[in-house]
């Protein structure tokens, strides 16, 4: 790409001097022929700086009119193929961006989010367990299980692909230190439980404490960072290529007054030439603008109908594991805990659940609101049932703990039919399929956008050399006319 | 501030009217003095460190002294009051006593992962049953509300308990804001160390340690006070504050302390559920537990102390079997140690 400029830019200071000027302008971008011209300058006189003898050199040649001649041409033709090229660089790193947020910064987003929910499903599910008594029962075991390998594979992930960046290799250096930690709190808790030592329950309890004050902070920090990236990218994929279409409207304009002046000196209406570099030069000045356009487009689409509503979704699905493991936790705690409310003393436990349900609430209804199509709506509607039950059955629950029916508020929270465990099993499910759903979308649009600008890069770079030999044919052959 | 205000403000009134302030004011000393007098005596007057001097303490008991604060209860009656109605006026599935009580103290008031039922097991619930079977008639008939130990107070001023049975020491400090009942265990604080540690005992040999302890608890009363009167080792280090006792068994086990100080009852709870840990030397206080209640309550603290009368004599399903079900594997078949005294009733109202 850059040889022609360097051709093309060449021969004018090069050869002017010479008396066989034609030749080597009209084969410059083919050949290399103002190299020997350049050896051959040197011997004659003692040279001042290179820079100042051609600013002499063009200066004699501007006298004249084949010297202005080949000026012309010789900045068109840099003109064209500057333009091709910075639209080909350009083009090119908007679609690196593009095919990162694609490839990268959004499942990186995505395994950040998953991260922090698999740690805090490993919170929830190691309560219902401790909830459950000795004979732990399978299924919270296996939940405890799943989300601490689930947090472990995320991380590996995360550490791959943060590279050398220390803002996002810290977070998870802090978390795949805490989890170990974590482990092994917990199973000594499993250990001391079998055994029938309440000092169990004051590990778990323990343990509860390093997930909420030092885990998921640390969990969120990477999160948000990710997500930090995210935003950088799409930035960078949507942003104006303005130097390139700056550099297109010039050599439009440059070709359009050379063409004038040429009309104004011999009253030729056409240089074919000439026309042709305008023509390749408008080609791809609108190829640009409508590949950017159509990226920018698909990129926007997937913003707001991917990535908004996974960002909604991912934090609904939080919020609906932290507000199970609270439930879970005014069990565990009995009361032990309060905070106040209005001036009205309440179990901090049950208060932070009515939190989470709100935020689970509205943000169901935002992910509802952001679904645009019936396959996105169903499942958050299904979640949104399945909370409505969940907080009546709560409710039941409560009474019972409230009426001093432990045994009944416990079966209601973690038995098996008729319990709240099921309303948020279901919930979950339902934000899993919706979760997937949007992200089908996100890809599908994304893709799109990428796939605008695919083509552009090389039609920018031939297109331009078509440009810049149609400048050098057209002058050439006004040139030739002095002969 | 207000001095300065009052001085120009008498400025303004003149000589006459300073003077007759100032007469009303001596007046007002000489009547106050001797009940002020009685207050400050009541709060520093703490015989075997059970009161904590500049602790929280209200005046608002001037005018009985606060010696052995485990005589400052009411006598028994089984007459019914407003506290008592109050319980039993509640409706179906809420007649029930609440009460604050530990589910983490092992043998006292726990939760036993692998029993059957969620409620929780221990000498304290063995109390709380037998009270409620007296109020209400029925030994079940009790919601428990699981309270950490620095919460014991506000839960029962806040009116979220009826009572707290939860291995909670009489203490003057605290009879400032809830009312006890008689003794029903006599025990005292003990230091809690690896079998390995070269602690022998609350002295010398826990100089530069760092020491555990519940926060709200007579065991971090304690050893504050000791360091305000120089009489704790040097730099032992007791920052280390948790919600509940146990939780220090676990900091003990993790390393993050050298060694637990609590009551000797609730250490013994805790070297029961760990062969590695110690004991170490003799109980360095004498405490008493009570069931605390809302300091207005009398009627129920005298129903109470009927209730323990009739516990402590009850050989078949009393006092005794409880201490010997829960407590003998730890603390020795031989009960005398931990029985309290003979109760004595200096209240009066």
């Amino acid at each position: 790409m850059t040889r022609p400029t360097a051709g093309g830019a060449a021969p004018a200071p090069g050869t002017a001097p010479s008396a066989l000027p034609s030749v080597p302008a009209q084969s410059g971008p083919r050949t290399p022929s103002p190299a020997p011209s350049r050896p051959a300058a040197p011997p004659p006189a003692p040279r001042r700086t290179a820079f100042a003898e051609g600013v002499d050199r063009l200066r004699a040649a501007a006298v004249t009119e084949p010297g202005r001649l080949r000026l012309v041409g010789a900045l068109l033709a840099v003109l064209v193929v500057a333009f091709g090229a910075v639209t080909a660089w350009q083009t090119a790193e908007r679609s690196a961006a593009a095919e990162d947020v694609l490839t990268r910064s959004q499942p990186l987003s995505s395994g950040a989010a998953a991260v922090y929910r698999s740690l805090a499903d490993a919170n929830t599910a190691a309560s219902s367990a401790f909830l459950a008594g000795g004979e732990e029962n399978e299924a919270a075991r296996e939940g405890y299980e799943k989300g601490v390998r689930a947090a472990a594979e995320g991380l590996v992930a995360a550490a791959a692909a943060s590279g050398s960046d220390p803002s996002a290799t810290e977070p998870v250096t802090r978390l795949n230190r805490l989890l170990p930690e974590y482990k092994g709190l917990v199973e000594r808790a499993r250990t001391y439980n079998r055994q029938g030592y309440p000092v169990g329950g004051a590990y778990l309890r323990y343990a509860d404490e390093k997930m909420q004050k030092e885990m998921l902070p640390a969990a969120e920090e990477l999160y948000e960072k990710e997500n930090r990236r995210l935003d950088a990218d799409y930035a960078d994929a949507r942003a104006h290529p303005w130097a390139a279409i700056g550099l297109g409207l010039l050599a439009l304009g440059a070709l359009g007054w050379a063409q004038h002046r040429e009309y104004r000196r011999t009253h030729r209406v056409l240089n074919r030439g000439l026309v042709t570099a305008t023509a390749a030069t408008a080609a791809v000045l609108l190829w640009l603008a409508a590949g950017q356009g159509l990226a920018r487009a698909g990129l926007g689409d997937s913003y707001d109908h991917g990535i908004r509503s996974l960002n909604v979704l991912h934090d609904a699905r939080i919020a609906s594991l932290k507000a199970r493991a609270n439930e879970n936790l005014t069990l565990v705690s009995r009361g032990a805990e309060t905070t106040t409310v209005d001036g009205e003393p309440r179990d901090a436990y049950d208060h932070a659940f009515e939190q989470n349900m709100k935020a689970l609430g509205t943000g169901l209804a935002e992910a509802r609101r952001l679904a645009d199509d019936e396959a996105g709506k169903r499942p958050v509607t299904a979640a949104e049932g399945d909370m409505a039950e969940w907080r009546r059955r709560h409710a039941a629950a409560r009474a019972q703990d409230e009426n001093g029916d432990y045994r009944r508020a416990l079966d209601l929270v973690i038995g098996g039919k008729g319990a709240t465990a099921e309303c948020f099993d279901g919930v979950d499910a339902s934000l899993a399929t919706a979760l997937a759903h949007e992200t089908r979308q996100f890809r599908e649009a994304a893709d799109g956008g990428r796939k605008a600008l695919s083509g552009l890069v090389a039609g920018a770079g031939v297109l331009a050399a078509l440009g810049a030999t149609g400048v050098l044919l057209g002058i050439g052959r006004r040139l030739s006319e002095y002969r | 501030m207000r001095v300065g205000r009052l001085r120009t403000g008498l400025r303004g009134w003149g000589g006459v009217g300073a003077m007759a302030l100032v007469c009303a004011l001596a007046l007002l000393f000489a009547l106050l003095l001797p009940a002020l007098h009685r207050g400050a005596d009541d709060l520093g007057a703490g015989p075997d460190g059970t009161a904590r001097p500049g602790a929280q303490g209200s005046p608002a008991r001037a005018g009985q002294e606060c010696r052995d604060p485990e005589k400052q209860t009411l006598a028994p009656s089984g007459d019914d009051g407003p506290a008592v109605e109050r319980i039993r006026s509640r409706e179906g599935g809420k007649r029930r006593l609440v009460v604050g009580v530990d589910q983490n103290s092992y043998h006292w008031g726990y939760r036993d992962p692998n029993g059957g039922d969620a409620a929780p097991v221990g000498f304290d619930i063995d109390l709380v049953r037998r009270i409620a079977e007296d109020i209400l008639g029925d030994r079940d008939a009790v919601q428990f509300k699981a309270i950490p130990t620095d919460q014991r107070v506000r839960a029962i001023q806040d009116g979220r308990v009826d009572m707290v049975v939860r291995t909670m020491t009489i203490t003057c400090a605290r009879l400032a804001d809830v009312a006890f009942s008689a003794p029903y265990f006599r025990t005292g604080q003990q230091v809690l160390v690896p079998a390995s540690s070269p602690v022998t005992g609350y002295d010398a040999s826990l100089a530069g340690r760092r020491v555990c302890t519940a926060s709200g608890s007579t065991a971090h009363a304690t050893l504050e006070r000791d360091r305000e009167r120089g009489t704790l080792p040097p730099g032992v280090d007791f920052a280390t504050t948790v919600p509940n006792q146990l939780d220090c068994l676990v900091r003990l086990q993790l390393g993050e302390v050298d060694a637990v100080v609590t009551d000797g009852a609730l250490a013994a709870g805790q070297a029961a559920q760990d062969p590695t840990v110690r004991i170490k030397g003799d109980a360095f206080t004498t405490e008493f537990y009570g069931v605390a209640m809302r300091k207005d309550a009398d009627d129920l603290v005298r129903r109470v102390n009927r209730v323990l009368v009739a516990y402590r004599g009850d050989t078949a399903d009393g006092w005794q079997a409880s201490y010997d079900r829960w407590l003998a594997p730890t603390l020795g078949r031989d009960a005398s140690k931990s029985a309290p005294p003979d109760p004595q009733y200096l209240r009066t109202g």
